[in-house]
């Protein structure tokens, strides 16, 4: 080690750097492997869609869906629904659903390629460290409260203020000479979420009976009774976050060198820094806000889109959002169709699976880096 | 550009809590020289250099590149002027070499000289020879190939100034004087190159001028014939010092001279 590694007195802040979010200096090319899964997916996202609405009690043949989208779209084309319900339902319940799981699976497995980007650690996730969970207190705590001080958008702006707490809070907690070591971060996860669990209980021993309802409803993550007002809410929050993580991409790849060599090449890293901070609890809070705390979706989503593309940030945040937004599509028509009249927690399905997959992750991350004592 | 020095630090004086790295350097860093800092651990050579390269604001004194103080730059117009080795060969998602020898290419983005990038990059990587390794996960690599696709990185930059960090630790023999030779031929091309070298043999034979720290303080500073003398490298490093030419290419040799070390361990 030389004596760069010694924390300096204080770094260096130039005052004027490359805007934060502007298209700055950091292209990647290398990643082209792994072009096709962009059309693939989202292909399979639409044809998920299409058959994820037909499917439930008043099913809707594949056919039928696609033409009472295109009747809507002003296309004559295509047989409507001949279930007499059939056209309401798609339109007042199913479409709403499924459109919130495209939003909300796009929105998690983005802030989970970010999180990974930023803390330079592919263990890194909104619901393993926390911000999950501190976005869904601050929710509760609004519902228990009965805050009302944005209409709509109360839920959604105290979400995002708790997550944005929450991040900085871990961002501040994990990070220790310009890094952040796995071990650090998986315990101040624990940490964070054992803080976030104890002010979620408190919430429910001081709520009301329906404010209660709720906030369970929200630990077990559900897409279950998703309207289209809530959609228009999570829809521009999630589309905002995801167009500022694209616009960062290239920097992200360089910020895989590390900070000093980051900032080397051009790259303003702690403006960078902070303001992808805000866009991961803006995508977290998009999720938790009508959702609740569906889990593992940012972990294992772009762990997989990885292994095909590289870990060009380019293409892995396109394909993130595609591949995140059809795993979620999926996994709800699972939750409401595995077992017959029963709307099962969707956040329940994604940690079943999701929590054996960030083991199996840990485990090889040890093996590699050679174990941590 | 201008005649003056590509880089110039005055009266750098650092300080970690009590400890004082650097006291006092003056630094002149000309075009077209190769310039070799060098001395015994904890002398000051790597905090000199993040001083250079503005990672960390000296407590006092000042650092200018191209006349211009350093704080005044943007990240960005600098990374153009000059890259860095550092010495940290950390990656935190397995990028194949040819990704990061090309993010050396980031700063020149959006420009016309973006249409050089493939041509930089396949240069760069012939000049340290990692053009086999291309499509291989840099985090697979062993210490000296990560070290060597680091400085391609550096090269693929193209800046007319380079900040090399040890560039020779963990190579061969074979490659140290590869990547020497490189760091050589772009001072020849007229570009101001600092190395940091712990091999006194190696500063003798590719740079121009050496700089030798101490306690944080330049001891001597000259071509290496007239600083790596076996008086002050005794002195300096305090451990007997031979400097002696090749007796066949007349180069410096540096050698300790062991016997008193060899008495006490017998």
């Amino acid at each position: 080690m030389s004596t760069d590694e010694v924390a300096p007195p204080r770094a260096l802040r130039p005052s004027r750097g490359p805007g934060a979010l502007s298209t700055g200096p950091g292209p990647v090319a290398g990643a082209r492997r792994g072009r096709w899964l962009l059309p693939l997916l989202a292909v399979g996202l639409l044809v998920a869609a299409l058959a994820a609405a037909g499917s439930g009690q008043v099913a809707v043949p594949f056919e039928e869906v696609l033409g009472s989208v295109l009747h809507r779209l002003g296309l004559d084309l295509g047989p409507l629904p001949t279930h007499p319900r059939g056209d309401d339902t798609l339109w007042a319940v199913r479409f709403p659903r499924v459109a919130m799981a495209v939003v909300v699976g796009a929105a998690l497995a983005v802030a989970g390629a970010l999180m990974q980007g930023v803390f330079g650690n592919p263990l890194a996730e909104p619901s393993v460290v926390g911000v999950s969970a501190g976005a869904a207190v601050a929710a509760a705590a609004s519902i228990v409260f009965s805050l009302g001080f944005a209409g709509d958008w109360t839920i959604a702006v105290c979400a995002f203020a708790g997550g944005l707490l929450t991040t900085l809070a871990v961002y501040a907690l994990a990070r220790a000479d310009g890094r952040t070591e796995v071990v650090t971060l998986v315990l101040t996860g624990i940490a964070v979420n054992a803080v976030a669990g104890g002010a979620l209980a408190f919430l429910m021993f001081a709520g009301d009976t329906q404010a209660r309802e709720q906030i369970v409803f929200w630990q077990l993550g559900s897409l279950n009774g998703s309207r289209w007002e809530q959609v228009w809410v999570v829809a521009p929050l999630a589309v905002g976050g995801v167009v500022a993580a694209l616009l960062a991409a290239g920097r992200l790849d360089l910020l895989a060198l590390g900070e000093r060599p980051a900032r080397h090449l051009g790259v303003d890293v702690e403006r960078l820094r902070v303001a992808l901070v805000v866009v991961v609890a803006l995508l977290t809070a998009a999720a938790v806000s009508f959702c609740g705390i569906v889990a593992f979706v940012g972990l294992v989503v772009p762990h997989l889109v990885r292994m095909v593309t590289g870990p060009g940030h380019r293409v892995l945040l396109w394909a993130s959002m595609l591949a995140g937004a059809l795993v979620l599509v999926v996994a709800d028509t699972v939750a409401r169709s595995f077992v017959a009249g029963a709307d099962l927690p969707l956040g329940m399905l994604t940690s079943l699976v999701g929590g054996p997959f960030f083991f199996w992750l840990l485990r090889r991350t040890r093996r590699s880096a050679g174990g941590w004592g | 550009m201008s005649g003056g020095p590509a880089l110039t630090a005055r009266g750098v004086t650092v300080r970690f809590g009590a400890t004082t790295v650097l006291d006092g350097v003056d630094l002149d860093v000309r075009r077209g020289e190769v310039l070799a800092l060098v001395g015994p651990n904890g002398a000051g050579k790597s905090t000199l250099l993040t001083v250079l390269s503005g990672d960390v604001v000296p407590t006092d004194g000042k650092v200018e590149v191209q006349g211009r103080p350093l704080e005044a730059w943007r990240l960005a117009d600098l990374a153009r002027e000059r890259a860095v080795l550092t010495q940290s060969n950390h990656l935190a998602f397995p990028f194949p070499v040819a990704d990061v020898v090309r993010m050396g290419r980031a700063p020149w983005r959006g420009r016309v000289e973006e249409d050089a990038d493939d041509a930089a990059v396949a240069e760069a990587m012939r000049a340290t020879d990692v053009t086999a390794l291309a499509d291989r996960p840099f985090p697979v690599l062993s210490g000296g190939e990560k070290g060597r696709t680091s400085f391609a990185r550096v090269l693929a930059q193209r800046t007319g100034v380079l900040l090399l960090d040890e560039p020779t630790a963990a190579l061969d023999l074979g490659h140290q004087e590869h990547v020497l030779g490189e760091a050589r031929r772009r001072a020849d091309a007229g570009d101001a190159v600092v190395v940091v070298l712990h091999d006194l043999g190696l500063a003798a034979a590719w740079a121009d001028r050496v700089v030798l720290l101490h306690g944080g303080r330049v001891a001597a500073e000259g071509p290496p014939r007239d600083v790596l003398t076996s008086g002050l490298l005794t002195e300096v490093y305090a451990h007997p010092i031979e400097v002696l030419p090749h007796p066949v290419t007349g180069d410096l040799l540096v050698v300790a001279d062991r016997r008193s070390t060899r008495q006490e361990t017998r």
